[in-house]
């Protein structure tokens, strides 16, 4: 299968005044694949999967996504951001609306889907992420992994080509964690293309396809997770591991 | 003994009676050095008058005016909100000519005496809008035609249409600037989250604003519009000064021909006052059930 990879990042660097947030990273992610992003707090990888649906925009490189080059002021941008998908640390549901509002409001207002088809679309998504009784509430009732669950559907609503995920789990209290995760987890069963900035190494190790270490706003190391997991190159990755699972 | 008054301590009721001297003293020097006559049994017939010849009631002089001042504040502020509203966004956009344009005209508004701004407003636009649209002669026919009633219901009499028109443009224009003051806090307060989500769905910048961050500035900031509202009543007794006949006007006209000073001003600052508390209350009530904790 020689698919055209759906992000394409060539030494992109990203400052923000004086702290260097990504210097010279390259990646490129195929269609189908689950890449998981790893490291250190302020290593920039929060930033980097902002710089693929262009929330942040990259200063130097070159960053082609789904066969779109981004740059400051790209005019396709907003046709591409419906093209991916992504989901937030903070849920960032929007509380004026219900549930199946949150997942219409996408489809009908950007795609522009009639008000059925929206309501179709969104119940089958809510269906998936397994929580069609919650349709009519508002996300201030729901707890944070339903409102979590609710952000993934809402990201699905506009079948994106490829989903983002920036560190998901990282706001939820630990009970919640995992249903957040078998949701990922199925979605990365059916054949979605992800990036997932996150910590939670069983997910990794679990649906990575690769794993990707950063540090200062580089890329240290890209291995299969075995490897990665394992026996990984790097002293910096062998000491972050050590640090998050040597307990 | 009601509850309140068992809890009443001795200073409690120091000051009590030390403010009932105070009253008490003010009533004995008007009674005494003013020599004025009361005549309160005047003041119903100003408001609510029985016509003998038609055999119906009618709305005198301080009701006339109180529904004057109610039709303005009304008028004025739906256009105060819109104007608001596109001035707070104004206020918050990335467009630097735009951002100061808007912050100018607020800034202006927000330190010059609305009595000098109505006057401003009032000969430098409000009068040549009038003219340039020829409302005169317009309102002239609609209060001949067929259909005169139901304008007068909506604007009071037709033939002073073109002063309640000036009226409502000028109030409206002075309080758009708090409005969008109010609006602007409002659209800071949305989280920078909601705007990324809306983005990252591909809403574009209208969309943006239309269905994510104004909706929820809006419901921010209902309790302090609300209280905005009671301002623009009360500022509404300012256009007076530009012969609107609202319910300022009609008391000066009142005291004016029967001198009943003391009974028309305290009857129209009851007047306002029930209409601002009144609406203070309601708009309490409205807020109450939409505060979850």
């Amino acid at each position: 299968m020689t698919q055209q990879p759906v992000i394409i990042a060539q030494d992109i660097s990203k400052r923000f005044n004086d702290f260097q947030a990504l210097d010279r990273v390259s990646l490129t992610v195929d269609p189908g694949e689950r890449v998981v992003i790893c490291g250190p707090s302020g290593s920039g990888k929060s930033t980097l999967i902002r710089c693929f649906n262009g929330l942040e925009t990259h200063d130097d490189g070159k960053l082609t996504v789904d066969g779109r080059e981004m740059s400051e002021g790209s005019p396709h941008i907003r046709q591409l951001r419906q093209d991916v998908g992504m989901v937030f640390q903070q849920f960032n549901l929007f509380p004026h609306l219900t549930v199946l509002e949150n997942l219409m409001i996408g489809p009908r207002k950007v795609r522009g889907l009639s008000r059925h088809k929206a309501e179709e679309l969104a119940r089958t998504y809510l269906d998936r992420v397994h929580i069609p009784e919650q349709a009519d509430k508002k996300p201030e009732q729901l707890s944070g992994g339903q409102q979590q669950r609710v952000a993934i559907a809402r990201a699905l609503c506009m079948e994106p080509r490829v989903m983002l995920f920036d560190e998901p789990t990282s706001a939820l209290d630990p009970e919640m964690i995992g249903e957040v995760l078998d949701v990922m987890v199925d979605l990365a069963q059916s054949g979605m293309t992800m990036v997932v900035v996150t910590h939670e190494m069983g997910f990794a190790r679990k649906v990575a396809d690769r794993m990707v270490f950063m540090e200062a706003g580089r890329i240290v190391e890209i291995a299969p997770p075995e490897k990665f997991f394992s026996n990984p190159e790097t002293r910096r990755a062998q000491r972050f591991l050590n640090q998050i699972l040597g307990h | 003994m009601p509850s309140f008054l068992r809890k009443l301590r001795w200073p409690d009721i120091l000051i009590l009676a030390v403010l009932a001297g105070g009253i008490g003293y003010v009533v004995v020097m008007v009674e005494g050095t003013l020599n004025y006559q009361w005549r309160w049994h005047l003041i119903p017939d100003y408001i609510l008058r029985w016509r003998e010849d038609r055999g119906e009631w009618f709305a005198n002089l301080l009701l006339q005016g109180l529904f004057t001042t109610i039709r303005i504040s009304l008028y004025a502020g739906v256009l105060a909100l819109a104007l608001g509203v596109v001035l707070g966004i104004a206020r918050c956009a990335t467009n630097l000519t735009v951002r100061l344009l808007a912050r100018t005209y607020m800034e202006l508004l927000r330190n010059i005496p609305p009595v000098v701004i109505i006057f401003i407003f009032f000969f430098f636009l409000s009068q040549q809008l009038i003219d340039a649209l020829d409302l005169n002669a317009w309102a002239r026919d609609i209060a001949r035609g067929d259909n005169a009633e139901v304008w007068e219901f909506f604007f009071g009499d037709m033939r002073r249409f073109p002063s309640l028109v000036s009226g409502v443009i000028v109030l409206a224009l002075f309080e758009s600037a708090f409005v969008g003051e109010i609006v602007r806090a409002g659209l800071q307060s949305v989280p920078n989250g909601q705007r990324e989500a809306a983005r990252a769905i591909g809403m574009g910048p209208i969309q943006e604003m239309r269905y994510v961050v104004l909706p929820q500035a809006m419901r921010k900031v209902t309790p302090p519009m609300a209280n905005q509202f009671i301002s623009l009543i009360k500022d509404s007794s300012i256009i007076s000064l530009i012969s609107v006949q609202d319910l300022t006007y009609k008391t000066v006209e009142l005291v004016a021909s029967t001198r009943l000073i003391f009974e028309a001003w305290i009857t129209t600052a009851a007047l306002y006052f029930v209409l601002c508390f009144g609406l203070s209350m309601l708009f309490r009530r409205l807020e109450r059930p939409s505060r979850r904790s």
